[in-house]
């Protein structure tokens, strides 16, 4: 589908939704739909049985961390209609404590993507009926993929002979972390002052 | 006959993580009504490496080996997605003879991915010959892929903008002289498994889909072709030059094991017939050229230039070191992997590392499934399905 059949999909989404659609983009031939985020099911549903959409095909649940942000997640949504063979995006804002409608009911393959956003995020779903972590170990504690989760994470695991078992230690790093900041200083990067300049004083 | 039956409880066992048909270290938790399974408790997790993290805090280039390691018996089509989504962002397109050789070792990542598949899900089933035969052909499909890049599994080889090195013209002749015999060999793993009793008995009518299932599921590839739906990235949304191949898309009727690998078969007969109009498309005036984009903002500069010019060098340095900066915006980019849509969404900040990553893996969505699939079925059905299902854990725990 071109850019313009897309907008216009788009336009009839938002028209037909409203106070649930609240905005629409494309880029990159892709279009993107606001939602607001307590409505979502009823997006999806119309997305899915409506005959100009037929959204039939579940396509992927995410979200994105933006820390700085009231509201500091996107969740977003994919679906893929084969009839038009077109894609959608879907964004709701959602923080720490905002109870995201799951979409078990319209989409039974949301389980596992929503169990996915909860243990990685930390994004809430009700109405899932097991909601448990997945990916992450038994027992851990925390949700890697926010941006304030370090890369080394907390705890280490070690097999101890004597214990016969395996245990659980805090991370312990010979050497410092190695994040490299290789943004060029010469090159579009906003520097106040420039790495190593705060070391000269003015000269006397 | 009158007093009442003891209490019956339902048996609960433990399907792997260690157990060969698993395919991995999947961990099922079983509860089983005799031998009939009444529910599926997939574990999974046992492999997650935090890749979409790891991904965050490289560069582009550096985040693509990390793509091989995702579904490990098709490396290649897995970096495919993620080099098509950065293309995307940064609008950029690839030289004929790159997208040439892309398509190319795609179409050998698929056999490699769909004999491994049928194979195990032979030995799955009882069968031991096939996997010996399969493994013969992927060890030297592996060998081409060591050619190309330096590597059997872990190629690296697709790079933002292109491919990393040209072909020789010799590994070119020498995949075209394999194509022939290969269909030879398919054909005899035909001939040894689909007229097969004991293979039929065990795959007809098991585990079967009804389309509108496999759509809510969030099926793709072979699950839904298996199940009627004429549905294949590679031809409904053409990328690279699967637009001027020419080439069948199997589908099933009854959406059973049976169907799905019937269509495998199928897929590895075209992909054949893919790779040989890719070999004659690249010996063809119009197939030579350059490999990657020759902006070297992009792709880095030859190494005979470097030796020459101090800009080239310079632009090497950047390269490898602070990366391309991708212009910020969000895509998603999904391939036709041998197991269905991979997909790989990218939220790009401008900067030389992505914001943020998301490996959209067909087999999750396929394994999710299990308990629906398996309900009712009898125990040694849950191997043939799973079988079926085409599952590799580095894609499913990321």
């Amino acid at each position: 589908m071109d850019d313009a059949k897309l907008d216009a999909l788009g336009q009839t989404i938002v028209s037909a939704l409203p106070g649930a659609a609240t905005g629409h983009s494309v880029a990159f031939n892709q279009l993107t739909v606001e939602v607001e985020v307590s409505k979502i099911v009823e997006v999806v549903k119309y997305l899915r049985d409506d005959p100009s959409c037929r959204f039939v095909s579940f396509t992927d649940i995410t979200a994105a961390d933006y820390p700085s942000r009231e509201k500091r997640f996107d969740v977003i949504y994919h679906f893929l209609s084969p009839t038009l063979n077109a894609r959608i995006r879907l964004k709701a804002q959602a923080d720490e404590t905002t109870q995201v409608p799951s979409l078990i009911d319209v989409f039974p393959g949301a389980d596992w993507f929503e169990r996915e956003a909860y243990d990685l995020y930390g994004v809430f779903f009700v109405g899932h009926p097991d909601m448990r972590r997945i990916l992450t170990d038994y027992g851990f504690e925390g949700h890697p993929l926010r941006k304030d989760f370090p890369t080394t994470g907390f705890v280490e695991v070690r097999y101890d002979d004597q214990e016969k078992r395996v245990v659980y230690e805090p991370v312990r790093l010979n050497q410092e972390f190695r994040k490299f900041d290789f943004l060029s200083p010469w090159e579009g990067a906003d520097y106040p002052v420039l790495p190593g300049d705060e070391k000269a004083g003015p000269k006397v | 006959m009158n007093e009442q039956p003891e209490q019956l409880r339902n048996f609960t066992i433990n399907f792997g993580p260690q157990h060969p048909a698993a395919h991995g270290v999947l961990r099922l938790v079983l509860e089983l009504d005799g031998e009939v399974v009444a529910r599926v408790d997939p574990h999974i997790g046992l492999l997650h490496r935090g890749t979409e993290k790891l991904i965050e805090q490289k560069t582009y280039l550096q985040a693509i080996p990390y793509f091989d390691r995702l579904d490990y018996v098709a490396p290649m089509n897995q970096e495919h997605a993620f080099c098509l989504a950065a293309e995307k962002l940064l609008g950029i397109e690839v030289p004929r003879r790159g997208q040439l050789i892309r398509v190319l070792y795609c179409e050998i990542g698929r056999i490699l991915s769909h004999l491994l598949n049928v194979t195990t899900q032979a030995m799955d089933v009882g069968a031991l010959t096939p996997p010996l035969w399969g493994f013969e052909e992927r060890e030297k499909l592996m060998v081409f892929y060591e050619r190309a890049s330096g590597s059997r599994m872990h190629a690296a080889y697709f790079r933002v903008g292109g491919v990393h090195q040209d072909l020789p013209q010799k590994l070119v002749d020498d995949i075209e002289a394999w194509c022939d015999p290969f269909l030879k060999v398919v054909d005899d793993l035909d001939r040894l498994l689909t007229a097969n009793r004991i293979f039929k008995q065990r795959n007809v009518d098991i585990g079967v889909v009804p389309l509108k299932e496999a759509w809510e599921w969030g099926f793709s590839g072979v699950m839904v072709r298996g199940s009627g739906a004429a549905w294949d990235l590679r031809k409904s949304q053409p990328y690279e030059c699967y637009a001027e191949m020419d080439f069948d898309i199997p589908i099933g009727k009854n959406g059973d094991c049976y169907d799905r690998y019937l269509i495998r078969m199928e897929e590895m007969r075209q992909s054949v017939r893919i790779m040989k109009q890719c070999i004659q498309k690249l010996n063809a005036p119009d197939g030579k050229g350059p490999v990657v984009v020759e902006d070297n903002k992009v792709a880095p500069p030859r190494r005979g230039e470097m030796k020459r010019s101090m800009e080239a060098l310079i632009h090497h340095f950047k390269l490898y070191t602070e990366g391309v900066h991708v212009p910020a915006g969000e895509v998603y980019a999904a391939v036709e992997a041998p197991k269905g849509e991979f997909g790989v969404y990218l939220i790009s900040d401008g900067t030389n590392k992505p914001y943020k990553c998301k490996i959209r893996a067909p087999g999750f969505a396929h394994l999710q499934a299990m308990d629906h699939i398996c309900r009712g079925h009898l125990l040694a059905d849950v191997s043939a399905i799973l079988g079926s299902l085409d599952i590799v854990f580095g894609e499913v725990d990321r």
